[in-house]
């Protein structure tokens, strides 16, 4: 019961948080909100026994990407320009979308029913097996690691491969920029003065 | 932020222990909740943290551009090194049990030595896209 309660009232507060983000032009509260909606889906987590997801959340989400999110802050202005056009269209889409939507929950299994599909297919061998067969008491990181090893190999690269990209993009920006006030030429021509901010390297090799 | 007493003593207090609790999310994970996901953020908050407070400059010579890029690489390379260690002991492609001929040890041995390549992976990519963002318009004020 007091479960139920302590869920009702998180859920409550992530509709509040994300009402609060949609209604605020303010760039730095937004960052700031969205720190706070992933703290307290990391709550929900914990209460629904999913530490490991909490955990996750609470340092991706709430701790490194509001720090990402507040470096990127330092070359965007403080104020998002509030819009005065109101589409009907996209109004009716979207209303139309998240009734579908709910119209498909009806055919979802229940919450925790352990006989949904999902938990009679590999879920009950890996329960049951892992710390006895493969001799590691947390079984999240037996099925992470050593029965879907491949899979977190896969996510292991893409990690790797946005570091890259995004050293790619930047790093390589900055010494183009600084090179260019070295030699005293200009980096793009016929970009946009932003644009050629982001990436002047891809548009300076064209120029 | 290098002037304000406060941060700094905060920032110097803090620096060790947060590294520490990731280094054991990162080595506890077996265990308890966690792993190399985890740690990796963790270790990179910390440094984050320093480099916040006592510049940026400050923070490069702890972890240089070049140190951090080869973490990022070797990481990567470490996963991928104990599968294909594992088949050459005649497993499959990260069959850890191959590795040392027994479940217990083996799949111990394997998680650790993966979970440490998410782990190194995943902290070098937090600090390098840090720098690449927060340096970028240090170099660009200038």
């Amino acid at each position: 019961m007091i479960s139920l309660i302590v869920d009702v009232f998180l859920l409550a507060l992530l509709v509040l948080i994300a009402v609060m983000v949609v209604r605020t032009c303010k760039l730095y509260a937004v960052i700031v909100m969205s720190g706070a909606y992933s703290l307290t889906s990391a709550a929900i987590f914990v209460n629904l026994d999913a530490v490991d997801v909490a955990f996750t959340e609470a340092a991706v989400g709430a701790g490194i990407s509001t720090i990402l999110f507040l470096a990127v802050m330092a070359y965007v202005p403080a104020d998002e320009k509030p819009s005065l056009n109101r589409n009907v269209l996209a109004g009716f889409i979207c209303i139309g979308a998240g009734a579908l939507l709910l119209l498909a929950v009806a055919d979802l299994p229940s919450f925790g029913d352990p006989m949904s599909q999902v938990h009679q297919h590999v879920a009950p061998r890996y329960l049951l097996e892992s710390g006895s067969a493969l001799h590691i008491p947390n079984v999240v990181t037996t099925v992470l690691a050593s029965y879907r090893g491949f899979d977190t190999l896969g996510e292991t690269i893409v990690v790797f491969t946005a570091g890259l990209g995004v050293l790619m993009l930047l790093a390589g920006a900055t010494r183009t920029h600084r090179m260019a006030k070295k030699t005293g030429k200009k980096t793009a021509l016929g970009v946009s003065k932003r644009l050629s901010k982001i990436l002047p390297k891809t548009m300076g090799k064209k120029a | 932020m290098k002037q304000n007493p406060v941060f700094r003593v905060v920032a110097k207090i803090l620096f060790a222990p947060i590294i520490m609790f990731g280094l054991y999310v990162q080595f506890h994970g077996d265990y308890s909740p966690g792993g190399g996901f985890q740690a990796g953020v963790i270790i990179a908050a910390a440094f984050i943290l320093h480099a916040i407070v006592f510049g940026l400059e400050s923070g490069r010579q702890i972890v240089s551009a070049r140190v951090n890029l080869w973490m990022m690489v070797f990481g990567v390379l470490l996963y991928g090194g104990v599968g294909v260690v594992s088949m050459a002991k005649g497993g499959l492609f990260l069959d850890y049990t191959a590795l040392t001929g027994s479940v217990a040890t083996g799949q111990h041995i394997g998680i650790l030595l993966v979970e440490l390549g998410v782990g190194l992976t995943v902290t070098s990519v937090m600090l390098a896209v840090f720098h690449a963002f927060a340096g970028f318009v240090e170099d660009r004020a200038k």
